[in-house]
């Protein structure tokens, strides 16, 4: 019987890759993984009994609710704290142990650049001045009367697999969270920003907006006055909740697709300029230098990406089988429309099952069911955008920009797998 | 180079929305009513407030400082993680030298790769030192701009730096950006 349904499973592409349609069920049930356990539970011969937290009453309910005990694993890992730069650093989202689209708040990625603020919304400001026809400053209060916006936007560090290109050799221990954990995925929900601009009312000479936060650094950044009067908003909640202190609470600057240092949290001020501000963090830093020592400013929109999440790197797979590979896919200039899998490095790809609403600059979860043999395979995605753009490799962005530039790096990632089922960040 | 009048400026910005009607986007606001809640206030209120100090020099405040008066003022209040000459203590503190024409990954300081002059100014008033960011008075961030200009090469020790002097600098990697803005 499990022989007979095995031979129905259809291959797609080398190694093991099989048909999306054996996702929605057909074909599954009798072979590989799920199969041979429950034929040992069987053969064990386990008795089932009524489990001990069917016997008692459990606690009531709480106030603000958190993961189970045994999910405690899953948090944001952070490097270590660094002196001479007190509150700055990272901390990146557990990618791979995640599913579906949305991050939720407590494990969105973080990244401070003079740690978090502790703002009352009662002192916060926001104000807008410089080129405009009145200056003007608005409360918390204020905003939370205007009419909102709701969308579904990843956000990534320019930063983010940056580690990918840094280093000349493939780091074995790496995981998706440790390579790619600076992008997260969530529900924004805000004031639009031209909304605010219309009421200061722009003046012609102005073609810039400086964002500055409420930070101990003040960390600003500039936007064109095209992008600030289009897709922009002034985000108040996320997920359906007030953002987070460490995503800028009580407000912060959202730019769909963009770089993700340029949604300015805790923002207080808006400055209409002539030009781009030239502040530190768009010069000295979140720049790219290429080969001929030239270097790239104001990239702004985040290359279309993927990555599979699981399984991925410091996994393992227990036994041959079928398993299903899953990952991420989002890209800067428009909606995912097609993301490939290869379990052969590249030689061979099949499509990917992509998540029933695909929504625009959001992350997209993909999935294929694999049948893994028990021998070696590297596992890679590519992604396709509504705007033509595909994946790259690694191998081609080192040739395109050299190997200084190490910011806003889409490179295809790949992970192998051993006849042991140990995956491992490899370059391929 | 003449400027676009209003109505082209109107033009453009209903074009912009026209092309985000697929996604439904600011349109949707724009057609509600906005309760119109924000206080006026005048830019001289925002003195000690706004901190935005372009190279245009729209926000440079008076004051000024030389070299030699932030020699003491370094030591003092930036030594401890930059280094005494801005040689720095780990990779992101090194202030001086450095060249985009070395061999292998170039050395990226403030004399080396940051393109504009104004940036200095406007980061140490704004997050530096970095224990006690805005603790320092505009003459003392002329000061500590114009020692690490001159540790740079970039201007003599005696030099008094000010908002007029401070925009006529130009820094040797002044022309190695390509402006990408546009692209998106």
């Amino acid at each position: 019987m499990a022989k007979q349904e095995k031979q129905a499973l259809q291959q797609v592409a080398g190694n093991g890759l099989l048909s999306r349609r054996h996702l929605l069920g057909l074909g599954l049930s009798g072979a590989g993984l799920a199969a041979s356990h429950s034929l040992v539970a069987q053969e064990s011969g386990v008795v089932f009994s009524i489990p001990q937290w069917s016997r008692q009453p459990g606690p009531g309910s709480s106030p603000y609710g958190s993961p189970s005990p045994h999910a405690s694993h899953i948090q944001r890992m952070s490097g270590n704290p660094n002196p001479t730069y007190p509150g700055g650093g990272a901390s990146r989202s557990p990618l791979q142990y995640l599913q579906g689209s949305i991050t939720p708040n407590s494990l969105h990625f973080e990244r401070h650049h003079a740690g978090v603020p502790a703002i009352d919304p009662a002192g916060h400001k926001l104000v807008i001045n410089g080129l405009v026809r009145q200056p003007l400053a608005f409360s918390y209060e204020d905003l939370l009367r205007y009419p909102m916006v709701s969308r579904i936007h990843f956000l990534e560090c320019s930063g983010n697999s940056g580690a990918m290109l840094r280093s000349a050799t493939a780091d074995s221990g790496a995981t998706a969270q440790s390579i790619h954990g600076l992008v997260s995925c969530a529900e924004w929900t805000g004031v639009p920003l031209s909304a605010l601009l219309e009421e200061a009312g722009v003046l012609d000479q102005a073609s810039w907006v400086a964002a500055v936060g409420a930070d101990a650094a003040s960390m600003g950044r500039s936007l064109p006055l095209s992008k600030a009067l289009d897709d922009v908003m002034i985000a108040l909640y996320q997920n359906g909740e007030p953002i987070r202190p460490e995503q800028g609470y009580p407000m912060r600057l959202f730019v769909p697709g963009w770089e993700g240092n340029i949604s300015v949290k805790w923002l207080t001020q808006l400055k209409l300029l002539d030009e781009a501000a030239q502040f530190r963090d768009e010069t000295s830093k979140y720049t790219d230098t290429l080969a001929d020592r030239s270097s790239l400013q104001f990239t702004f929109p985040m290359g279309v990406k993927s990555l599979i999440t699981s399984p991925s790197g410091q996994m393992q797979l227990n036994n041959p089988g079928v398993y299903e590979i899953s990952g991420l896919a989002w890209s800067g200039h428009g909606s995912i429309t097609r993301v490939e899998i290869s379990a052969d490095g590249g030689r061979s790809w099949a499509d990917a099952e992509l998540q029933s609403q695909v929504h625009d600059r959001a992350l997209t979860r993909f999935r294929l069911p694999w049948q893994w043999r028990g021998s070696d395979a590297i596992l890679q995605s590519r992604a396709h955008d509504s705007r033509g753009n595909v994946q790259p490799t690694r191998a081609s962005i080192l040739a395109a920009r050299g190997n200084i530039a190490t910011y806003h790096n889409n490179g295809i990632q790949s992970w192998s797998v051993n006849s042991t089922g140990e995956l491992r960040n490899v370059y391929a | 180079m003449s400027m676009p009048d209003f109505s082209a400026k109107r033009l453009l910005t209903s074009l912009l929305c026209m092309a985000m009607l697929g996604a439904g986007w600011n349109s949707v606001a724009q057609d509600r009513p906005a309760p119109g809640l924000g206080q006026a206030i005048s830019e001289a209120q925002l003195d000690d407030f706004d901190l935005v100090a372009p190279p245009g020099g729209s926000g440079f405040p008076e004051g000024s400082g030389t070299a030699a008066q932030g020699r003491s003022l370094f030591n003092q209040r930036c030594a401890a993680c930059h280094g005494s000459e801005g040689q720095g203590t780990s990779g992101n503190t090194v202030l001086v030298g450095g060249s985009m024409q070395s061999e292998g990954t170039p050395l990226r300081t403030v004399g080396s790769y940051w393109p504009h002059a104004s940036t200095l100014f406007d980061y140490i008033r704004r997050a530096m030192p970095a224990d006690a960011p805005k603790s320092l008075d505009n003459s003392e961030v002329y000061q500590l701009t114009a020692y690490l200009l001159y540790l740079n090469g970039i201007i003599g020790e005696q030099e008094t730096l000010d908002r007029a002097a401070l925009l006529s600098v130009t820094m040797p990697n002044a022309d190695g950006f390509i402006d990408r803005s546009q692209l998106h």
